[in-house]
């Protein structure tokens, strides 16, 4: 794990109107990092990757992307700055097939100046698909099959896969996990864990304790709108956290959360 | 081949559910129907053997009745134009009711300036504009009518895409508007006698090779560019792509744009056709365009069919209305017909559809 600061953001906030839903967030991620943001319902973690990822436009605070500091206009900003978002509602077509839904956006094509009738490069997408799909060890037999007949937890491992097709530079997975089963979830940890061997960073929102303390390095609590903790795993436990979420404890320098 | 659980979980690949495309039944329903038409040919006893598709009689150089298959692609060139557009804006999950009249709106205005100025020596009885507008190259009213179809198409993405009103009101509503413009142009009065280049664009077998010929193009449009790939995605999951970055408004708009402009082509063959124009033409035109579609395969939830299956469902309609004509049955039963393997045909998309979940 370098130094290299991947992410960094300064008194990030968000007011929806009155609502303070994000306040004064000082967050940070490194090369190599595995960090996961938990917290209660309304807690502010979905707001702090909304602002992040460009889907909204942040109230006050600045943002750094490898030292770089970024204002994104869209989503798409986020996305061709190297920032990958998998949802927990995946952003997949189900009639369409592997390699179509990887690109999905951002096709591979030729003749461009037929403009929007210009023609898809099939064969390079199914190689940098095949690719792809070897980076994360995701294993899908035929990857002309539409995503339809695929179970969620390959749907799910096809979403992360698009990570290391477009050679993202952050992964932020949003409970990617929730909707699956104990195998499927097993299948998508799995992939995790590529990732992490891989030096790839990554913030995982996720309300699953056990799945929290299996994968990352370090805990970052949402409360109210604040961070109120920022633990390394290996210092604390599934009852520490939980008392951080709720509120029972409150980390030093952290005590202006409410 | 079944690949089954190993670390990071298998996929089992159900091979029988790719080799099988939806296009497969309906060419079997195709040659399905010709059979029947053709054991009706011999069974019915006023029929006296005669075969529907095979030329019994030697006329002609293949083995097959070369006359009937003519009439019977003939008869579906025209809406089967308005289908390739129709099934797009399907996959997109929408839907288009407007064609029929907008081929009748589009007929009067190209027409108009399709006219010619002397008719066998006299001026044009059915002028409607002036001498400026006579004997015009055919690429104008070609043009205006094209033009005309694309602001009505662009009206319709508009609402559909930027209001979002549902397909079916905000099409609904054109479908009046346009037969309330293809009254109101010349007051109910037919327009006739165009140009010889105009008559051209209908005459013979042009109505087959305009089909045709747009039937490839938007085949490949469909399947091997971003155009296609975009329509396919907004149709399968709309919010997919959206995330994805595709416009999706704007898709929607060229997608209903290209649908009626494709209908007023329709109306400018059918009037060249017909030599004439005239307020009332195009009837059912949009619900037949659909039905082409649906029996092609394609899915009213969007997001599957191909062209392939519009041209083949273009085919089942044109059998049916032939061989119809062939068993010398009343055309009321042809509807009733048509009417219920469309309910077939859906229901037929429902049962797959259950069987692959």
């Amino acid at each position: 794990m370098s130094d290299e600061v991947v992410l960094k953001t300064r008194d990030l906030t968000k007011h929806y109107g009155g609502v303070h839903a994000l306040q004064g967030a000082n967050f940070e991620i490194k090369k190599g990092e595995h960090i996961a943001i938990m917290g209660d319902n309304g807690a502010g973690k979905s707001t702090f990757v909304r602002q992040i990822t460009g889907v909204e436009q942040r109230t006050r605070g600045d943002v750094w992307l490898y030292g770089e500091e970024v204002n994104f206009a869209g989503p798409l900003d986020a996305r061709e700055a190297g920032i990958e978002t998998v949802f927990q509602t995946l952003a997949l077509a189900d009639d369409l097939d592997v390699p179509d839904n990887l690109f999905l956006g951002r096709e591979m094509t030729f003749w461009n100046w037929l403009g929007p009738f210009r023609f898809l490069d099939y064969k390079g997408m199914r190689k940098a698909t095949i690719e792809g799909l070897e980076k994360t060890a995701v294993k899908i037999p035929n990857i002309r099959n539409s995503i339809r007949n695929m179970s969620g937890g390959q749907r799910q491992c096809v979403a992360i896969a698009r990570t290391a097709t477009f050679h993202s530079r952050l992964t932020i997975m949003d409970e990617p996990t929730a909707a699956l089963g104990v195998q499927e979830t097993a299948q998508v940890e799995n992939i995790i864990r590529t990732l992490k061997e891989a030096g790839e960073p990554l913030i995982l929102v996720s309300h699953n304790m056990r799945q929290v303390m299996d994968l990352v390095d370090r805990i970052v609590v949402f409360r109210r709108g604040r961070i109120c903790a920022n633990l390394r795993t290996e210092d604390t436990n599934g009852q520490d956290v939980v008392a951080y979420i709720t509120g029972a404890k409150t980390q030093e320098g952290y005590e202006d959360a409410a | 081949m079944s690949d089954t659980s190993h670390g990071t979980g298998g996929l089992t690949f159900d091979k029988s559910k790719r080799s099988w495309p939806n296009e497969m039944n309906v060419l079997f329903a195709l040659i399905i129907i010709i059979v029947v038409f053709e054991i009706l040919g011999q069974a019915l006893p006023y029929m006296k053997d005669q075969s529907f598709l095979f030329d019994t009689r030697g006329r002609f150089d293949s083995i097959f009745n070369e006359a009937r298959l003519k009439i019977i692609i003939l008869q579906v060139a025209i809406i089967g134009i308005i289908a390739l557009g129709v099934t797009q804006v399907i996959i997109t999950a929408g839907i288009d009711l407007s064609s029929g009249p907008l081929v009748a709106a589009t007929a009067m205005i190209a027409m108009s300036f399709g006219q010619t100025e002397l008719v066998n020596g006299n001026p044009n009885p059915k002028a409607i504009f002036g001498p400026w507008a006579m004997d015009l190259p055919v690429i104008f009213p070609v043009v205006i009518g094209l033009t005309f179809g694309a602001a009505i198409g662009a009206i319709n993405g508009t609402f559909v895409a930027y209001f979002r009103i549902p397909p079916f009101i905000a099409t609904l509503g054109m479908f009046l508007i346009c037969r309330g413009i293809a009254l109101w142009w010349s007051a109910g009065r037919p327009v006739s006698f165009p140009t010889e280049s105009y008559k051209f664009i209908g005459s013979g077998m042009m109505p087959v090779v305009w089909f045709l010929s747009l039937a490839v193009l938007f085949h490949v449009i469909l399947r091997y560019t971003i155009y296609g790939k975009h329509t396919y995605a907004i149709g399968s999951n709309e919010e997919a792509a959206r995330m994805s970055g595709i416009n999706v408004r704007r898709h929607k708009v060229m997608v209903y744009m290209i649908a009626s402009m494709l209908a007023a082509f329709a109306g400018v063959v059918l009037s060249a056709k017909a030599s004439t124009a005239q307020a009332g033409m195009g009837e059912f035109y949009e619900l037949f365009a659909i039905a082409m579609a649906v029996i092609g395969g394609i899915s009213l939830t969007g997001g599957r069919g191909s062209i392939i299956g519009t041209v083949l469902g273009a085919m089942v309609l044109g059998v049916i209305r032939s061989g119809f004509t062939f068993i010398k049955l009343d055309g009321s039963y042809q509807l009733m017909a048509m009417g219920s393997i469309i309910i077939a045909a859906v229901i037929l998309d429902q049962y797959r559809q259950r069987s692959r979940a």
